[in-house]
């Protein structure tokens, strides 16, 4: 649902990513056109502590949109389930 | 064809097809010369089986493959028990290898799982993605980038 003021995302955490930041999903209400991945990064780091130091760019990052990866540069829409989350270590 | 498991318990027999050439890797967890006892794997569930399905789909799409199965543990997995097994089947060999190797590489830097070692003494450590990984999976890309 697009209502021209902006858009909500369901933000999820897995791994050591979840641990250090003490939550698996949140909602989250950005401003219409907040960009990317790099962006909703840069806007979750902005709380400082924990945020800041896993997700400020110092540690190297994976993330997926609706069950896809994606680059970091990747935008973001209305309505999206963006992961992050360490680089992967299966198989 | 393609068959994808994610299993809490132990991984199903391993498939019997009547296929020219057929591969099977299967990987276990080390013990790190007595080090870790176990594993705890966490995965993303729905995309853990659409990113395999998207692997085994370009696996397929780059080889002429008959059958792709991919198999993969989560929660806890002890010692020496199985994590993967990837079994691929195509009219001759030299397909149905590099076909598993690929599915392999990629599945160990795609696919959205995480493992965490827990050691004899109950410690736990997130395992970190290696560069040798990353760049076992680069190798099956062109160097034109396409």
């Amino acid at each position: 649902m697009t209502n021209g003021t902006g858009m909500n995302i369901r933000v999820r955490y897995f791994a050591r990513l979840r641990e250090k930041l003490a939550t698996d999903q949140e909602q989250l209400a950005l401003p219409a056109g907040a960009g990317d991945v790099a962006a909703l990064c840069r806007h979750l780091a902005a709380r400082g502590g924990i945020w800041a130091e896993e997700l400020g760019g110092e540690r190297p990052l994976m993330a997926a949109i609706n069950e896809e990866l994606k680059p970091l540069a990747a935008s973001l829409s209305d309505g999206d389930e963006v992961a992050l989350f360490p680089p992967v270590t299966g198989g | 064809m393609q068959a994808i498991a994610i299993c809490e318990d132990e991984l199903p027999p391993v498939a019997v097809w009547h296929a020219g050439a057929c591969v099977t890797f299967e990987g276990r967890v080390r013990d790190e010369q007595g080090r870790v006892v176990a594993l705890e794997i966490e995965h993303y569930p729905g995309m853990t089986e659409r990113e395999i399905g998207r692997i085994a789909d370009q696996a397929a799409e780059r080889w002429p493959l008959s059958m792709v199965l991919v198999a993969h543990r989560v929660g806890r997995v002890e010692a020496d028990q199985l994590i993967v097994r990837v079994q691929v089947a195509a009219q001759h060999r030299r397909e149905a290898f590099e076909a598993c190797g690929f599915i392999m590489d990629y599945l160990k830097t795609r696919a959205p799982f995480w493992k965490k070692e827990i050691s004899v003494d109950g410690a736990t450590s997130w395992v970190e993605a290696k560069q040798g990984d990353r760049d076992a999976a680069a190798r099956w890309t062109p160097a034109d980038g396409h």
